[in-house]
């Protein structure tokens, strides 16, 4: 009897062993990259592909110190035909105009859409949802084509402008909302003489904080690492966001590695600390609407 | 009654203004002239002579186009069938209940779809490198007898391409599965437990069931997606790379719309590529309606 439920116990060890064995294998696997990639962006080229991750010496901690260095930041900055510190800023200002003023749009037509009964709004919801499957590649030649038209061309307002109310957004704030605000405390309002501005501000935006959360990273994300659109739209150097610099780096500077991985390391690492703040919302936003839908 | 015009009426429409405005300026006029603009041939952003089906007839017999549909194919298969089946397994794994840091596992194997594809290219231009890239190092490590020189990027083109976007893509679709798996009801799970169904029964007859709606959006997501690949290959290769490997349906757009200035073909590719993904998003939704 005694027997029984120690193999039962042995047989539950292993079990837990080997499932953790296997996650901490995929970490691993997962993690490796990224102190690879810091490892690269800070080694002397005389030692780069000597040693994978740090060069052995016989520094503290058996590391060879002296061959780590700082030049690739410094060249970064200091860069003479190319200016990666505009490119940071380009980013910064590219990414959080587009995440603020998206979320904020799209927050107002989600609202719409979830909590008042006008003519047109079926037809608009269907609209919304047939946006969702229309691929971002077919636009790309039309819209090259509108923002010449406009003289947008090589603007931020051509890049930010197309992405201010997007399908997706509207229709993730119109799901949440349906649960998240209830029509009583709305009409409550409304007895109390409340606006309908002042109402959405102060009743129902604090209502789906967590949406709102998510939603803004996903976008801010989104423009961070989007490519092809500044790629296309974007013709001055002094305006390109970091994806695109951080291309045109390679180009230029094929051989020159720890330059790049520098590079890309600091153009990674904003949006990782951004993540790590958000991250329950983030994720929580991101499967709302497939687990709902 | 109110008044036709009252300020009630009018609210829910000033709400939406900013996506209908949006929604007119640059998604449906942009997406007429692209209807327009694919049976058209273009000289220069502004003046453009109708063509017929000629951009069409011009792809067809183009060997660049099928290159680049099969091996937007290739990498669409590889994604639905080699990260999707190890994303569901990870997410199994952590969903079993009483595992200690769930939520810092899920956030490490989350954390590679953050880099944007332009970033993961850069660093995988370098970690697979022939001789002394981190991959292969790794690999010589694991495996006896994997050869001292493994030229990926310029003979195993795709499976390079397939490799970062496991590194990539696995913990992203892991997420949906596990938020699945976690609104799954765990009652039914012990019934079956208790009536003698081993591990893989219950899987099979119990949870994938359950959870067969979000494998679908996650699949059409992935399709979506992969059929759409671009960034990656581009700055990996820096173009089409060796024998256009990896040349795509997105990158054979890009080539000539805006590097040969044609965005009537270019059009064109990009209506076929709509018609594509539409297909198969009808085909996803049928399969989930007949459940």
């Amino acid at each position: 009897m005694n027997d029984a439920a120690s193999i039962r116990r042995t047989k539950e060890r292993v079990r837990w062993g080997l499932t953790y064995a296997f996650l901490f294998f995929f970490a691993a696997i997962t993690l490796i990259p990224f102190a690879w990639l810091i490892c690269a962006s800070i080694k002397n080229a005389n030692v780069f592909f000597t040693y994978q991750f740090l060069p052995l010496g016989n520094g503290f901690l058996g590391i060879d110190w002296g061959a780590l260095t700082t030049t690739y930041y410094k060249e970064l900055f200091n860069g003479s035909n190319f200016n990666f510190g505009r490119s940071i800023l380009n980013s910064i200002f590219y990414a959080s105009t587009t995440a603020t003023l998206s979320t904020l749009f799209c927050a107002m037509g989600g609202y719409a859409l979830a909590k008042f009964h006008f003519a047109g709004r079926d037809g608009i919801a269907s609209l919304v949802l047939g946006c969702l499957i229309i691929p971002g590649s077919l636009l790309l030649a039309p819209s090259y084509q509108l923002l010449f038209r406009l003289g947008l061309l090589d603007s931020f307002a051509g890049l930010i402008l197309p992405a201010l109310a997007p399908a997706f957004g509207i229709y993730l704030f119109r799901q949440s909302m349906i649960n998240a605000v209830p029509t009583d405390l709305l009409e409550a309002a409304r007895i109390d003489g409340c606006g309908e501005w002042r109402i959405f501000f102060t009743v129902v935006l604090p209502l789906v904080r967590p949406m709102i959360g998510a939603f803004l990273l996903i976008t801010y994300l989104g423009c961070w690492n989007n490519f092809i659109g500044p790629q296309i739209i974007i013709q001055t150097p002094e305006k390109y966001p970091l994806a695109v610099e951080i291309a045109q780096l390679k180009g230029l500077y094929s051989i020159n590695y720890g330059l790049l991985m520098a590079g890309t390391l600091i153009s990674v690492a904003p949006v990782m600390v951004l993540f790590l703040f958000l991250q329950k919302e983030f994720i929580a936003g991101l499967t709302s609407g497939a687990v709902k839908g | 009654m109110k008044p036709f015009f009252s300020q009630a009426r009018l609210t829910p429409y000033l709400f939406l203004s900013p996506f209908l405005i949006i929604f007119c300026v640059f998604l449906a006029y942009p997406l007429y002239e692209s209807a327009i603009l694919a049976f058209s041939q273009t000289y220069g952003p502004s003046h453009r002579i109708w063509v017929g089906f000629a951009n069409f007839k011009n792809m067809a017999a183009d060997p660049d186009f099928w290159i680049a549909l099969k091996n937007t194919f290739i990498y669409t298969l590889a994604s639905v069938t080699i990260q999707l089946p190890l994303a569901l397994i990870l997410a199994l794994i952590l969903n079993q209940p009483g595992l200690k840091g769930r939520a810092i596992f899920r956030l490490i194997f989350f954390l590679p779809s953050l880099v944007g594809l332009v970033f993961v290219a850069m660093m995988f231009s370098l970690m697979l490198g022939d001789r002394d890239g981190l991959v292969n190092v790794m690999l010589r490590g694991v495996i006896p007898g994997f050869p001292q020189e493994f030229p990926w990027l310029q003979n195993y083109v795709m499976p390079s391409l397939i490799l970062a976007s496991l590194w990539m893509y696995v913990g992203f679709n892991m997420v949906y599965f596990l938020a699945a798996l976690q609104s799954v009801n765990q009652d039914a799970i012990d019934a079956a437990n208790i009536d003698g169904a081993n591990a893989f029964q219950r899987f099979f007859y119990v949870t994938l069931p359950e959870i067969r709606p979000v494998l679908g959006f996650v699949v059409l997501l992935s399709v979506i997606g992969s059929l759409q690949l671009f960034e990656l290959p581009f700055v990996l290769l820096g173009g089409p790379g060796p024998e256009r490997s990896g040349l795509t349906l997105v990158m054979y757009l890009y080539q000539n719309g805006f590097e040969r200035s044609d965005l009537g073909f270019a059009s064109a590719i990009g209506w076929t590529l709509a018609i594509l993904l539409m297909g198969l998003a009808l085909i996803q939704r049928r399969l989930s309606r007949n459940e």
